[in-house]
């Protein structure tokens, strides 16, 4: 019993908090591409970037409010300042939908060309983001670190493995249950979000009935914006700002958007999940776990590892190539590409 | 088609004649050659010529068939991998320590695909299924424990010099061929999967396949070395040093009354330059054969009409994926072709930026659909990508004047210099795609 509990802990702690962390942040950067395709029809190459600038914005705010001197006690300051990042996040990519995407939209050309123009905008946020901020480690998370630390969840409870509960890893499942909760609710039951869903669902037949389409690519893109702005700095408070993660996150999230069907929120958020979890459980030395479970004095050989972390990409690209090949739709039926 | 007219009416102004453009692309290049130096000149030339020829592979894909590939930095890396194991020299004691491993990890692994293949050929259902299960855990089991043993013998023969299988030391260029057929490989295996559905998902595809590809080449130290490099791979044409030291040429130097040091130099790229030209050549001359060919014909037609082309009979997922097929296998012959020219193979190299998006603004820039649009695509694109570093710099040197000689301003303004190339080649890429959709030299 004892040596269950401590593999349940050691489980918890390094395989189980984790992905759910990780998965929240993943679902909300995927929201956000698959509304921008459910609505624009395109898949958005700078969304990582978008993700790169909102946090850069946040860590900037940050400082300022730092230089006075203030904080928020237990909680990151990153808490207060992402409604500014939010809104500067939001003018940008109001501003480059206005300058760059809409004379397309308006020309009705192939989404690929939507595409192309994408990954034009991604470069140019990415190389701003590096000028203005660097490349290096920026850590921006500050307040207390851990809720529950190693050594006193081992006094409390007498078992050998500790469990640690960072602060950052509460903060990403409550925001994100929050911003989830609530983008559910816009979607389902306001007037815009129920435009939106029509729009999504039928353009021509949602214009016919008097919704004003660049009214919703507007609303789209600000919902992208805030989800990208959140994601960003949600990942960059739990494992520190580095620009060049974020465009590495555009795999994952994209597998997990097409995984849950593409243009469904839901899916998105279930992708999110599926790809974190199967990301850390297949990297993880499951050796101890099992030294554990096993009778007493057992050994195992090795880091009983599936996949070595290196190769943690491969594993949403292989999620992806087998929805590909076996439900291009995604588990809820999104648009058949 | 009505692009086609407007297209030849835009083309009988000057600026759209693709002799007058390749000799504004031949001034520049003249200019740097008097204005820097003629050695830089042809540096950028060797490697314009293998952007052009990369850009001919992405215009293959997307300008004649209109795939997105956003991949290229994987193929190319593929073909530098061709380049180490054509040519590097052979490891006698790690093969003879952990070929024997590797060679039954390859049985276990093709054993297991045969296994699973031939069970869901016979058997379905829950049945199939478990069956299928098993034979993949137990394939698993058998590899881990022949593979792991076999990797770390190998990357312990001598690791700070080789730790890896070594090449096969063979002469280099035969490395452009095998890393066509690698890349060629590589995309067959991927267009299978992500050709048929909607151009976003070959992106995405695509895109994933080339970090696979270079988190493979990074971390299997035992078969490419990984990021420890391979250095000093042998060249097709001599060295300086050689040169320098051979009494004819240094005899032939002072007839000319030329320092033998410069035009040693000199000689060496120009040889370079001299058997990419015949690369390029060749596939130019049969990117065009083939464009005009029915074939070519067919392609545009499935590019622009697919439900048509589709209902005259022509099937569109296979000749996709044959295009697909053929413009990585370029794209790999260019990445083997750098490799050669650098002498090493440094996985570390290989960005995004440099060999995926570039390419990109080489084929739109240039005209997609259109080979010699690509080929001044290559030129210019990189040209502007080699000069802007050091205008970056410059401009950053002299905003930083403005500031005070110790103020914090300084140093990040130097170190943000290299970051302004992603946002010129942003910019590039935006207003082509805005403003000359159809680029410089325009479809026919």
């Amino acid at each position: 019993m004892h040596d269950f509990a401590n593999a349940f802990i050691l489980l918890s702690n390094y395989v189980l908090i984790p992905s759910i962390t990780y998965g929240s942040q993943l679902a909300i950067g995927a929201l956000g591409i698959t509304l921008v395709f459910s609505i624009l029809r395109f898949a958005n190459f700078a969304h990582g970037d978008t993700m790169a600038f909102g946090t850069m914005v946040a860590i900037f705010c940050t400082w300022g409010v730092q230089a006075l001197g203030l904080s928020l006690g237990p909680l990151p300051v990153a808490l207060i300042t992402l409604p500014v990042a939010i809104a500067v996040t939001i003018a940008l990519v109001l501003g480059i939908d206005k300058i760059i995407y809409q004379f397309y939209r308006n020309k009705k050309v192939e989404p690929i060309i939507l595409v192309m123009a994408s990954v034009g905008v991604m470069f140019m946020m990415n190389g701003i983001v590096r000028i203005l901020i660097g490349t290096g480690d920026v850590s921006f998370a500050d307040g207390a670190r851990f809720i529950i630390r190693a050594r006193e969840f081992r006094e409390m409870t007498g078992l050998d493995e500790g469990l640690a509960l960072r602060t950052t890893q509460v903060i990403t499942v409550v925001v994100a249950g929050v911003v989830m909760a609530a983008l559910f609710w816009f979607l389902q039951k306001t007037r815009t979000g129920k435009s939106m869903r029509a729009f999504s669902d039928n353009e021509d037949l949602a214009l016919l009935s008097g919704i004003k389409p660049e009214r919703v690519v507007q609303i789209t893109w600000i919902i992208a914006a805030t989800l990208a702005t959140i994601a960003g700095v949600l990942y960059g408070l739990d494992k520190g700002f580095r620009p060049f993660t974020y465009f590495q996150l555009l795999l994952p999230m994209f597998a997990a958007a097409i995984l849950g069907g593409i243009g469904q929120p839901i899916g998105a958020v279930v992708g999110g999940f599926v790809i974190a979890f199967s990301e850390v459980a297949l990297t993880y030395a499951y050796r101890r776990v099992f030294e554990y479970l096993g009778p007493d004095g057992f050994e195992v050989e090795g880091l009983a590892q599936l996949i070595e972390t290196e190769y943690k990409f491969a594993i949403s690209f292989i999620i992806l190539v087998i929805v590909l090949l076996v439900r291009p739709t995604g588990i809820f039926k999104g648009r058949v590409l | 088609m009505s692009s086609s007219t407007r297209s030849s009416q835009a083309s009988t102004t000057l600026v759209h004649q693709p002799w007058f453009l390749f000799m504004v692309m031949a001034a520049l290049l003249a200019f740097t050659g008097f204005a820097q130096s003629w050695l830089f000149a042809l540096t950028i030339v060797q490697l314009c010529m293998i952007s052009s020829i990369m850009a001919l592979g992405v215009n293959v894909q997307w300008g004649y068939a209109g795939l997105f590939n956003a991949g290229t930095m994987g193929f190319a890396a593929l073909g530098g991998l061709a380049a180490v194991l054509i040519a590097a020299d052979p490891v006698p004691e790690a093969w003879s320590v952990g070929g024997a491993g590797i060679g039954l990890s390859a049985l276990v692994i093709g054993g297991t695909i045969a296994a699973v293949i031939l069970v869901r050929a016979k058997l379905g259902g829950l049945a199939g299924f478990l069956s299928t299960a098993v034979i993949l855990i137990v394939g698993y089991l058998l590899f881990t424990a022949v593979f792991g043993p076999a990797t770390s013998a190998i990357e312990s023969v001598d690791a700070s010099q080789t730790g890896y299988l070594g090449g096969m030391g063979l002469p280099i260029l035969l490395s452009w061929l095998v890393g066509g057929l690698l890349a060629a490989g590589a995309a067959w295996l991927i267009g299978k999967v992500a050709i048929g559905l909607r151009s976003d998902y070959l992106a995405i595809a695509t895109l994933g396949i080339a970090e696979i590809i270079l988190a493979v080449i990074k971390n299997e130290d035992w078969l490419s070395r990984g990021v420890k490099n391979v250095t000093s791979l042998p060249r097709p044409v001599p060295y300086e040093i050689d040169l320098q030291t051979s009494p004819a040429f240094v005899e032939f130097a002072q007839n000319w009354n030329v320092d033998p040091v410069a035009l040693a130099s000199i000689t060496v790229k120009l040889a370079f330059i001299a058997l990419f030209a015949v690369v390029l050549i060749v596939l130019v001359y049969l990117s065009e054969k083939a464009l005009y060919s029915p074939w070519g014909r067919m392609m545009r037609a499935i590019r622009d009409q697919p439900d048509a082309a589709s209902a005259m009979g022509k099937d569109v997922k296979s000749r996709h994926l044959q295009v697909f097929i053929l413009g990585s296998a370029i794209c790999g012959i260019a990445g083997a072709m750098l490799v050669t020219l650098d002498g090493q193979f440094t996985p570390g190299s290989y960005l995004p930026l440099r060999f995926t998006f570039l390419i990109w603004v080489m084929v739109i820039v240039g005209g997609s659909g259109n080979n010699m649009g690509s080929v001044l695509g290559g030129f210019l694109i990189w040209f502007v990508w080699v000069q802007s570093e050091s205008a970056g710099f410059a401009l950053m040197d002299a905003l930083s004047g403005l500031f005070a000689d110790d103020s914090p301003m300084r140093g990040r303004l130097i170190e943000a210099a290299p970051h302004l190339r992603p946002v010129l080649m942003g910019l590039i890429l935006i207003l082509a795609l805005r403003f000359a959709p159809k680029g410089l030299i325009p479809e026919r």
